[in-house]
């Protein structure tokens, strides 16, 4: 089994690999780093931060695997009802960087029925390659069909890295094939590069909500698999006429069996409310002193074409439903602009929004967490404050 | 009909703070609690054997300690606990943990519904529910936000989606991951608690659950932590003041190329 051990000889007291557990596993004793078993994880944070090799963590032997077939990089490219949503396009842009540094080809899977033309689009967007599996049972997502096809495509053809979005389907799919393909599959990445040397894919990711971020790789396993936020990555330019080869696939019946039965599709919300897509989105939380409050801000998220947030205290007093809630129980969103309304700005809050670009705090307390964070801080009453900037941006925008 | 919902202990994120010398997190003194999203899991467990009959028995993987999180679920309504413990289980990640849960589940068997939270507060991958489902090769519906119909065979769910949400029709048993929409928990009752106190835990080890000792702890996980940082905490920036008006444009002209 697993151990981890310090190298005495080469431990010099300096106290980096105590800073960096976050378990508090580490102790000095006597100018040499101990570990106290029955707290350390093995989750090797701090073999990463020791600068002096003192620490080494074994791993028990076992045929290592030959990695050596698979190669190019894959990007799962989620559709819906035929439109190939937009977070596809962000990772074939991130997976055109990984592919040139790794100087292999980028590919996209499609799966879907009757989408042969939108697969041979997926050219003018940086795919060399596209893998399409037209079936009756893959026109929407459905779990077991989705994973079995992915993972006969990943047996089959032997990808070194492929990407997925971090998205309700993507995360649900993703997940099973890493079980199916005895990969490694690391959650929500904000940034992704290459170790060309060792042909890894360097993973990162924040963890302990946004505290902490970690660097993961999965090194003796292909292919490497992540799943990718939104709005982290920049969307692959279009290209017009940039040929690509489609690879069309069928697999035997099987394939395609599915256990649950997709009744209805029922979508109430409309584009306004997709939180994770939206540029700018416009929050409330409990200052918006009700329903009355929350219309002030659907005014300003109309003017400015974007979606509307809020906080926990917001929806459990029903003022607003919970696919609106942003938050450790609700969404992590990323937008260019996040309106933060008579929110105070508690961990659990920001926790969710805290990576936006800007933020914008209005809220009466001029000690309100929020204004800690916030990039511009306005003082002031909402009811006043909210139709002041829509009465602006209306004018601004000349709607 | 049996049923089953995994849980996790995890720090109490609102106790969490960063020590602004070191800039790492203060663990000293941090409570440790079910993970809030299971909070929704268990109530909607219970909630099923209410309905439905049968018993439900929550099971976690962790240190010794994490018998606490099961004396809480008793507490909340669970009828039996089971703690998975084991050192060879240190350093699992996702593959690694939904395997092992997989082989407990296995061995308590007999099951109709598995309920996990969509996600950890802690770790946030929402991996290991859709993994364990994948180990027992069995259905998944995750994201669920309403159980429509249930009987001993079938369960006809609403899976929500970001659009809205889909209606699925899964045989049992089957997994599902439940949002904070399906429910609100309950508060511990004082039978409840009084049942945790006394309530018998099993704890299993890796023998226990008949594991591959090969597929466990870090030898089982696919990733590694090659690098630990902490980022840039974020500052907050100017404040605007003035009039409602004179703020407002003000800040129509700080967010002019950002707004089209």
């Amino acid at each position: 089994m697993a151990s981890i051990k310090v190298h005495l000889e080469k431990c010099t007291g300096c106290t980096l690999c105590v800073k960096a557990c976050p378990f508090g596993a580490i102790h000095m004793s006597e100018k040499k780093a101990v570990i106290d078993m029955a707290l350390c994880t093995l989750c090797g944070s701090c073999v990463a931060a020791c600068r002096f090799s003192a620490i080494e963590m074994e791993k028990a032997g076992g045929a290592k695997k030959d990695l050596s077939a698979y190669k190019d990089v894959w990007v799962f490219c989620e559709q819906k009802k035929g439109v190939v949503q937009s977070i596809s396009y962000e990772l074939l842009g991130e997976g055109r960087k990984l592919a040139d540094k790794l100087g292999v080809k980028l590919a996209a899977v499609l799966l879907g029925e009757g989408l042969d033309a939108v697969a041979e689009s997926l050219g003018e967007r940086g795919a060399d390659k596209v893998y399409y599996v037209g079936h009756p049972s893959l026109k929407a997502y459905q779990d077991e069909p989705y994973s079995e096809v992915l993972s006969r495509l990943v047996e089959e053809y032997k990808p070194e890295v492929l990407l997925c979005g971090a998205t309700t389907i993507g995360r649900s799919l993703i997940s099973r094939v890493a079980i199916k393909a005895d990969a490694g599959l690391t959650a929500d990445c904000t940034a992704l590069d290459i170790d060309a040397k060792e042909r890894l894919l360097l993973q990162t990711r924040p963890a302990f909500g946004g505290n902490i971020m970690a660097t993961i790789t999965a090194p003796n396993h292909r292919p490497q698999m992540a799943t990718v936020r939104h709005k982290v990555m920049r969307e692959a330019p279009v290209e017009k006429g940039r040929k690509t080869e489609v690879i069309k696939k069928d697999y035997p019946a099987e394939a395609y069996a599915s256990r649950t039965k997709l009744l209805e599709m029922v979508e109430e919300l409309g584009a306004t409310v997709n939180l994770s897509e939206a540029d700018i989105i416009v929050a409330g939380g409990r200052g918006m002193g009700g329903k009355e409050g929350f219309a002030l801000l659907e005014d300003l998220a109309k003017v400015l074409g974007g979606a509307v947030g809020a906080s926990r205290s917001a929806v459990d007093a029903d003022w607003i439903s919970y696919a609106h809630q942003v938050g450790q129980t609700g969404k992590t969103v990323v937008p260019k602009i996040y309106f933060a309304c008579g929110i105070s700005g508690q961990i659990q809050h920001l926790i969710g929004m805290q990576s936006s670009k800007i933020i914008v705090a209005v809220n009466k307390d001029p000690e309100a967490p929020i204004f800690k964070v916030a990039t511009y801080g306005i003082v002031g009453d909402v009811n006043e404050v909210v139709p002041a900037i829509t009465r602006e941006f209306k004018r601004v925008l000349n709607k | 009909m049996n049923i089953i919902v995994c849980i996790k202990q995890v720090p109490n994120t609102t106790d969490v703070k960063i020590d602004p010398a070191t800039n790492t997190l203060v663990r000293d003194g941090v409570e440790s609690v079910i993970n809030p999203f299971d909070a929704y899991a268990i109530e909607e467990a219970v909630r099923l054997k209410e309905k439905v009959g049968g018993k439900v028995t929550a099971v976690t993987m962790g240190p010794p300690q994490a018998e606490k999180a099961l004396r809480d679920a008793i507490a909340l309504g669970c009828d039996e606990g089971v703690l998975v413990s084991d050192r060879k289980f240190a350093g699992s990640d996702t593959w690694a943990t939904s395997y092992t849960l997989s082989a407990a589940i296995e061995k308590i068997g007999d099951y109709g519904v598995i309920v996990c939270g969509k996600q950890a507060s802690d770790g946030d991958t929402a991996q290991v529910g859709p993994g364990i489902s994948a180990h027992l090769d069995i259905p998944q519906v995750t994201y669920v936000r309403k159980i429509r119909e249930i009987n001993e065979k079938t369960a006809v769910v609403e899976r929500m989606t970001e659009e809205g949400f889909d209606v699925v029709e899964t045989p049992l048993p089957c997994l599902f991951t439940v949002v904070k929409e399906i429910n609100t928990p309950r508060m511990p009752s004082i039978k409840g608690m009084m049942r945790a106190k006394s309530a018998k835990i099993s704890k299993w080890t890796a023998a226990d659950i008949d594991a591959d000792p090969a597929a466990l702890g870090l030898d089982g996980s696919p990733t590694r932590v090659v690098k630990i940082f902490t980022p840039e905490p974020r500052k907050g920036g100017e404040m605007i003041s003035g009039s409602a008006g004179d703020v407002a444009k003000e800040l129509a002209e700080l967010l002019k190329g950002e707004v089209v």
